[in-house]
């Protein structure tokens, strides 16, 4: 086989092809530390790991041929750059964690280790998660491997999972791992045209992953289709009594849901996500993605989430709130950078100063204002009790229906480096992203189609609370109605 | 009420008390790292105490039992329902950058605390609340000339702060809280009390008023770490206080350290970042929900407490309330009373224990643990007062061989010949031999002066080296004087 087709192909296909031994996981590490080095101009890495890569594969290939495979065995993964892992340098894009190599590892990455897993490197993202386009990465933004038609100027691949989506998107990894805290995982993946899955608070263990805002930040996976996505994620899940927040549940086999398909689940559709100035594409792959929901047997119900409209906002208040407690350890202290000065608090503010970029000290002041003391009540307080109305809404929503249907993000992937001397127009692509993240619900981001200009667009289904299989399932007949087969041009996709 | 005479009238003190009590556990109160006292700076730290990326806390259930069971021993109201928030501050031996505590909803609510006071009196103080939180590092600034070293071994460990309300009005009473307290937290076995070691520390908020008038503003003394030190700053700060505004000052509300060397007060370098801490939920941890049920069954578990043992001692064996409170201080002092007193009569018991014996032990700065006279050994000599074998007198005597030798003190008693003598004849021989040596005495006393009376039994003892048994010396005394 040649060594594009081992990394063109799905996650499933390739767990298949290893098991029946028509390619060995130490060929399949090798076409995929290939393309990571082939793809470096996309940026997608902070760091390769390809001695690793390489060894992991070969214990594969000594568990296959003893009849001992394990589920994700010999399958190379990309890891976003947020997850701790033992040894290897873990940054958050961030200067502050210069040099910094963890002596643990996360528990998701050791999940999937001990599934099989390959790992290929670390994955860029922006600063601590920050960021909806990878431009905050101290270690350069990364590219979508998306062009517009006709256009070869460079794009985002979105943010902050960037690194993981461009890297799926690239055919360099067979499926990454991402973070979402407000879309982080489904408006990349929306960007880039592969399906990602949010799961809901708790189904991931958060132990392990530098945190940006602890109430909201679950962990999920990015493949190119919803069945790899599906597999990747049942061995990403489970209860971690290292982290309090874990739910103690069974792990269903998400894969199977699969093929129960749609028909009788009524697909809420929230008249509230009708938003002004939303692009007509967008609001046309929505009423397309209903009517293939609709042909599959589903059933579609306008409800409504009054209080969606509060959600940004009510975002932008609890986020910068956990995270500029959460940034607080990164003091010079114990690990990472120090900038030296004359007292302990010239040392804190040297080091801080030289070690944040510009949107996560934006994001860190925020949240020290809106949690000082005078201004708690009116920002943080009101934010928590908005927050309670958006989870009471989903709840009075699911009484009616099975999942919701809404766009990923307000556009498809714009240009590198656009909206970035306009905060509040960047914080706009979480506009659908963070209820879910509100209200720890799962959410799955699914290409629908193609912009005018030729770019991926994604649609949203959103679920019940623990009910992945029912987001799973609609993810997974909207894919197949949407037949989308498009690539990038990079790899092969038409120009 | 016990107030302070100043230059220009009397000025009442109003102290409350914060006492920061380490929880005796084996691990830390969010992750699995030991907490034995003096181990090799950072050699007890976990990743979660040292605020590394990604790590995450989770309760320790036997913290939060001990705190449970120290709500229920101060007969404070146990929530249900308590919140760890995040205090966020910046400190170099504070590594997650935020201490997790409890702000608004602390898991022990309103008590209470009875003191006793001297002359056997006895008052309450309100408990206002019980929160648990954890401890932070410790900054070593002598290492190095110019950088400070970390210790991050206390970091994580949980502590137990109980905040009184601002009820107390001396600096006794303020020594008779802490008392009180440690020994509350002692026979409850949630905190072993060591001010030395830093496990109880005070901290001490102190105002002064003319009585009747509205609280005053009040001054922070911070971790203070003996009862005495803590008597000497409240009495120390209430007249700098005084002083200041019979001067014609105002008190500045600022937090103040005690120097125990030169016995004063004085400010603290104030931190400006230090006073907005922001307070939040902490989204690591979800709310602590306990059950009555879990409540209850600790409640069953619970040992006689201080204040109980006291009443039942007054009750069951007629002691004053003053030797009973001395008794019930410490729970093996009690328990070696209890000992003692077992078939004996229980006053005696009483006297003995806490007259020589404590002070023996206090002489020689032991623990009642390592007295070299253990409670039965102390019995065995009230036995052989009770018997008449040994005088009260001479049982002094044989309780100080005991000490030094550790022999029963029957054997002492044998080995030196102090058996009392209770021989009537020889007692009546002695007595002879006194009254004749003293012909003139007998006669003054026969012709009224009965205080000599006294004067006739020391010559009696004198006589026969103290061994006669006082009871019949008195008896065939007063008879025989009598003609």
């Amino acid at each position: 086989m040649h060594a594009s087709d081992l990394t063109d192909i799905t996650l499933a296909d390739a767990r298949d092809g290893l098991a029946a031994k028509r390619f060995s996981a130490a060929e399949l590490a090798d076409a995929h530390v290939a393309a990571v080095a082939a793809g470096r101009s996309l940026n997608a890495f902070i760091t390769e790991t390809p001695d690793q890569a390489r060894a992991m594969a070969a214990e594969s290939d000594r568990r296959i041929a003893a009849g001992e495979a394990r589920p994700l065995e010999g399958i190379p993964l990309a890891i976003k750059d947020l997850f701790c892992t033992e040894g290897v340098l873990t940054t958050a894009a961030s200067h502050i964690l210069d040099g910094f190599r963890p002596a643990y590892e996360s528990t998701v990455t050791a999940n999937l280790w001990r599934a099989g897993a390959v790992m290929l490197g670390k994955a860029n993202l922006d600063e601590f998660a920050m960021g909806s386009s990878n431009m905050t990465s101290y270690h350069g933004a990364v590219e979508n491997p998306w062009r517009r038609q006709g256009d070869n100027r460079p794009l985002t691949p979105g943010g902050s999972s960037g690194g993981s989506a461009a890297a799926v998107a690239a055919r360099m990894a067979l499926g990454a791992t991402g973070t979402d805290t407000g879309g982080s995982i489904r408006q990349p993946a929306s960007f880039c045209g592969i399906v990602g899955i949010k799961p809901t608070y708790g189904r991931c263990s958060r132990w392990g992953i530098v945190a940006f805002a602890s109430s909201l930040d679950q962990a999920g996976p990015m493949a190119r289709t919803v069945r790899d996505t599906a597999i990747l994620l049942g061995q990403m899940a489970g209860h971690d009594p290292k982290d309090s927040t874990s739910v103690d549940l069974p792990v269903p086999d998400f894969e199977k849901a699969l093929d129960q398909g749609v028909r009788g689940l009524r697909i809420g559709i929230p008249r509230e996500y009708r938003i002004e100035g939303t692009p007509p594409e967008i609001e046309a792959l929505w009423q397309q993605g209903i009517a293939w929901l609709k042909d599959a047997g589903a059933e579609p119900v306008e409800i409504s989430l009054p209080h969606a409209r509060h959600a940004l906002p009510t975002y932008y208040i609890i986020a910068p709130a956990e995270a500029s407690s959460n940034l607080a350890r990164y003091d010079g202290v114990r690990f990472g950078l120090r900038v030296p000065g004359q007292t302990l608090d010239e040392m804190y503010e040297n080091t801080r100063a030289a070690g944040f970029g510009a949107e996560v000290k934006r994001r860190v002041l925020i949240g020290t204002y809106v949690l000082s003391a005078g201004y708690y009540d009116a920002y943080y307080l009101k934010a928590q009790r908005v927050r309670a109305r958006i989870v009471e809404d989903f709840r009075n929503a699911f009484e009616k229906v099975d999942a919701i249907l809404t766009p990923t993000a307000p556009s498809a992937a714009f240009g590198l480096g656009d909206k970035m001397d306009d905060p509040i127009a960047m914080y706009l692509n979480d506009i659908f992203t963070v209820t879910a993240n509100l209200a720890g619900l799962p959410g799955l981001s699914v290409p629908g189609g193609l912009s005018a200009e030729g770019l991926p667009l994604g649609l949203q289904v959103l679920g019940r609370a623990f009910d992945e299989e029912t987001v799973l399932r609609v993810g997974h007949a909207i894919e197949r109605a949407a037949g989308f087969t498009a690539k990038p041009a990079s790899v092969g996709g038409a120009a | 009420m016990s107030l302070i005479e100043g230059r220009t009238g009397s000025w009442e003190v109003v102290i409350g008390l914060e006492v920061h009590a380490q929880v005796v556990s084996h691990s830390k109160l969010f992750s699995g790292a030991a907490t034995a006292f003096g181990a090799e700076p950072n050699s007890q730290v976990s990743f979660v105490d040292a605020g590394m990326p990604g790590m995450l806390p989770v309760i320790n259930a036997v913290c939060v039992r001990q705190a449970v069971l120290t709500g229920l021993g101060l007969e404070a109201e146990i929530n249900l329902v308590s919140v760890f928030d995040r205090k966020n501050y910046f400190y170099a031996d504070l590594p997650a950058g935020y201490q997790i505590s409890q702000f608004t909803r602390p898991i022990v609510g309103k008590g209470t605390i009875v003191l006793d006071l001297a002359g056997g009196a006895s008052r309450s103080v309100g408990i206002t609340r019980l929160h648990l939180e954890q401890d932070a590092g410790k900054s070593m600034h002598d290492q190095h000339p110019t950088m400070s070293y970390i210790d991050l071994n206390r970091s994580g460990v949980a502590l137990m702060e109980i905040v009184s309300e601002p009820d107390m009005r001396t600096s006794e009473e303020a020594g008779a809280y802490l008392k009180k307290l440690r020994s509350i937290l002692r026979y409850l076995g949630t905190c072993d009390g060591n001010m030395e070691e830093g496990s109880m520390r005070c901290d001490c908020n102190v105002s002064v008023r003319r009585p009747g008038e509205e609280l005053g503003t009040r001054c922070e003394i911070k971790n203070v770490n003996s009862i005495r030190f803590v008597m000497q700053s409240i009495e120390y700060e209430a007249r700098r206080q005084i002083a200041i505004i019979e001067d014609g000052g105002t008190i500045r509300q600022e937090t103040r350290l005690f120097d125990s060397g030169k016995g004063e007060t004085r400010s603290m370098r104030s931190k400006e970042h230090a006073h907005d801490y922001r307070y939040f939920p902490d989204p690591d941890l979800l709310p602590l929900i306990l059950t009555q049920e879990f409540v209850d069954e600790i409640k069953a578990g619970m040992p006689e407490l201080p204040d109980a043992k006291k009443a039942r001692f007054v009750a069951e064996y007629g002691l004053t309330p003053y030797d009973a409170g001395v008794l019930v201080g410490e729970q093996e002092n009690a328990a070696f009373f209890e000992a003692v007193a077992r078939g004996r009569d229980p006053k005696l018991a009483a006297n003995w224990v806490t007259g020589d014996f404590f002070a023996f032990l206090n002489k020689a700065g032991k623990p009642i643990a390592e007295s070299p006279v253990s409670a039965e050994a102390l019995g065995g000599l009230i036995d052989l007062i009770r018997d008449g074998t040994i005088s009260g007198r001479l049982a002094k005597e044989v309780f100080e061989a005991m000490w030094e030798t550790g022999k029963p003190a029957a054997v002492i008693v044998e080995e030196r010949g102090l058996k009392q003598d209770s021989d009537t004849g020889s007692i009546e021989a002695s007595i002879d031999q006194v009254m004749a040596a003293n012909a003139d005495k007998v006669a003054e006393y026969r012709s009224g002066k009965d205080k000599l009376f006294g004067f006739f039994v020391g010559q009696v003892m004198k006589a026969t080296q103290g061994k006669a048994n006082p009871a019949l010396v008195n008896e065939i005394l007063k008879r025989k004087l009598a003609g």
